[in-house]
């Protein structure tokens, strides 16, 4: 079992022409995911790494069934490109593009629940199941870190949830799914959300959480922790000696005001009775120790 | 972001309605006196410096003069002075008026709603930062419905206005709303708001406009006085560079991940100084620039900590050597590189003379004894054995 993706899945590529896009694709399909469309609009009838190429969602959803997206259309264009797949009936979408306005993110996110859609990003790096035979995922995260197993990882970064995802397969903690929530001030899941995913998932036994500064986004997964989820959490927040004001790389990831500040989200998160790592290297441990109490 | 000095943020309040005083921005004492003698600013006036940092008025960077001398001799005495190490380049000068009451409104977003938020506070003048929360209404703003009449009645009720201002507060608040979406701004604020003979006046504006939505703003240019110069040079390369005052020097690649080898050098009793995201590039001319604007930093050392998930080790390994042809770094380096090819990429290093390690807490305490060694030529300190409690000082 796993949550948002899975066998099930069968992905449209928007933006698949395009160097990320064709990359991704590749990589996707060596994952065992069904990549079964490609859309650039103008280059339908032609294809991409086997991948048949549409000229709209609408026409790649009726040709293939496609029922998840993977966006890699540059910012300026994306919000167009999610709409347009909304429109098409598409449930869950995955945007990869970075420094895409949140005002735009404001309407797609307004869209996507009025009609159904899930975003997860923007500026992410997708979801991914990996499985014993086949693996399915939508995004960009590299297949090779990944082992099997009843893990859930929620993670607001890239490169650091690449880097815990491996420890984790190293420590031989396999995982169930790996949800990337990106860096942006506005995503389109939020952990709340996400752990909400993976407290329903029965293939879920415990989570891990990758945490950063800036929102408030971890003050309410550690609510919502301790009210409501059933499952051991670990949790690791980056950015404890990053000085207030400075943007930390992530577009969100900025304490303004005094808010967003690691102490907080390491307190509350605490506060709930989650093991939180003062490093991504001990999590391994702490996982284990989470799921068989040693 | 991209923040506009008040003056800037005026000219979008005026093209949206919001009453202004009257007045012009001078560049010198002369045209600040000729301004106020041609009766274009009327008098008594205020005369402010143009600068991006707050508490100007207790800094001496807002003044008041009674005659056209008067005003040419408080901006020439402001002119050219620094406020908080930036440079003051233009004033602008200002009716003075008679306040009844201040106010404080802005639109922001509101990052764990995911929406809009109208703040609203009969505190105006001072930082909203100062003012108790429960003295500040705040209304999450459905972003396709915008401001509704009954909003706006909340906000009448919570500043105490008389009802002759209704009109002014109502074109007001539509007007903010109307540049927050249309301008792409982060935040619009305008703190004073004043009541004045019964009418509302923005006698100070806020405005920080969105980064990325410039795309659709060329009015507006990218770079902003918050920036150091040396991120300002970086930031015209496309490269995420940020400094924060220490002498060690971090390349990695990715926001989460820098922001972890941060944290693990100061855990270890380290200054990281300034960071520099590689994101997913392993094209050597990138990251040769990526050391030259690191030298310029003179760093004691540079850590290298990558992790090679989409980018491979072995590449981003032979990008570092090839940089350090193109950019022989004048640092001592560590590296971590894991991930991806990370046995080649190792080796790859290793014959350039660079010693990689795997642990990140090795490899920290490595870098620490560097940057002791580089501050005291004597000898390395020991490395720090011991490690802080949880939750400890950041």
């Amino acid at each position: 079992m796993s949550v948002l993706v899975g066998p099930e899945t069968k992905v449209v590529v928007q933006g698949i022409t395009g160097h990320q896009g064709t990359i991704h694709t590749r990589n996707m399909k060596s994952f065992g995911t069904e990549v079964v469309a490609g859309v650039t609009p103008g280059k339908g009838g032609s294809t991409v790494e086997g991948v048949p190429v549409f000229n709209s969602v609408q026409e790649a959803v009726r040709a293939t069934g496609a029922n998840a997206t993977t966006i890699f259309v540059p910012a300026p264009f994306a919000r167009d490109a999610f709409i347009e797949a909304v429109d098409a009936g598409i449930p869950l979408a995955a945007i990869i593009t970075e420094h895409i306005p949140f005002h735009d993110m404001l309407s797609m996110l307004y869209y996507g629940r009025v009609h159904g859609t899930r975003i997860i990003g923007p500026n992410c790096p997708g979801v991914a199941t990996p499985g014993p035979a086949k693996g399915s995922k939508i995004g960009i995260i590299p297949n090779m870190i990944f082992r099997p197993g009843r893990v859930g990882v929620i993670s607001r970064s890239g490169t650091l949830t690449y880097e815990i995802v491996n420890s984790l397969s190293e420590a031989g903690i396999g995982q169930s799914t790996c949800i990337g929530l990106g860096g942006d001030p506005v995503p389109g899941t939020t952990f709340v959300e996400a752990l909400e995913m993976f407290h329903n998932d029965p293939g879920t036994d415990a989570v891990v959480l990758v945490g950063e500064i800036g929102g408030v986004a971890e003050e309410e997964a550690a609510d919502y922790i301790h009210s409501r989820f059933g499952k051991p959490a670990v949790a690791y927040i980056a950015g404890r000696s990053a000085p207030s004001g400075k943007r930390m790389g992530h577009a969100g990831a900025i304490i303004s005001r005094g808010r967003g500040t690691a102490e907080s989200k390491v307190e509350a998160l605490t506060r709930a009775g989650v093991h939180v790592a003062r490093f991504p290297y001990e999590i391994p441990d702490l996982v284990r120790q989470v799921l068989h109490g040693g | 972001m991209v923040k506009l000095a008040e003056y800037r943020g005026k000219e979008i309040f005026r093209k949206y309605g919001i009453p202004l005083p009257r007045g012009h921005v001078a560049t010198s004492a002369n045209e600040a006196r000729d301004l106020v003698a041609q009766g274009k600013v009327p008098l008594p006036c205020v005369i402010k410096a143009q600068v991006l940092s707050g508490g100007r008025g207790k800094g001496g960077a807002v003044q008041f003069a009674e005659t056209p001398e008067e005003a040419g001799s408080r901006a020439g005495g402001i002119l050219g002075q620094e406020f908080k190490g930036e440079r003051v380049r233009q004033v602008l000068l200002e009716e003075k008026l008679p306040i009844a009451r201040e106010f404080y409104v802005s639109l922001t977003l509101d990052r764990s709603r995911r929406l809009p938020l109208l703040m609203a506070s009969a505190s105006g003048g001072m930082e909203i930062e100062t003012v108790p929360d429960e003295k500040i209404l705040k209304i999450p703003i459905d972003p396709m419905v915008g401001l509704v009449s009954y909003q706006r009645r909340e906000v009448a009720a919570a500043l105490g206005l008389p009802p002759s201002a209704n009109p002014s507060l109502d074109a007001t608040l539509q007007a903010l709303w109307r540049i927050f979406v249309m301008e792409d701004a982060e935040l619009v604020e305008i703190n004073p708001l004043a009541l004045v003979g019964g009418a509302l006046v923005a006698l100070d504006s806020k405005v920080i406009i969105e980064d990325d939505a410039l795309f659709r703003h060329p009015e507006y240019e990218k770079l902003t006085g918050d920036l150091t110069p040396l991120e300002a040079k970086a930031h015209e390369k496309g490269i995420a560079f940020v400094e924060i005052g220490g002498d060690i020097g971090v390349i990695a690649n990715g926001a989460g991940i820098t922001m972890a080898t941060l944290d693990v050098l100061s855990q270890e009793g380290g200054a990281p100084g300034v960071f520099l995201d590689l994101g997913g590039t392993d094209d050597p001319k990138k990251v040769a620039e990526a050391f030259l604007l690191m030298s310029e930093a003179h760093p004691k050392v540079v850590f290298i900590n990558i992790f090679g998930g989409v980018t491979r080790c072995d590449t981003v390994a032979n990008g570092l050597v090839e940089a350090m042809r193109l950019a022989p770094p004048k640092f001592p380096l560590v590296a971590r590189i894991r991930g991806n090819n990370e046995k080649e990429g190792v080796e790859i290093l290793r014959k350039a003379g660079v010693g990689s390690f795997t642990s990140l807490a090795e490899a920290a305490r490595q870098v620490v004894a560097l940057e002791r060694n580089g501050r005291n030529p004597g000898g390395p300190a020991p490395p720090s054995e011991a490690i802080p409690a949880p939750g400890g000082a950041s």
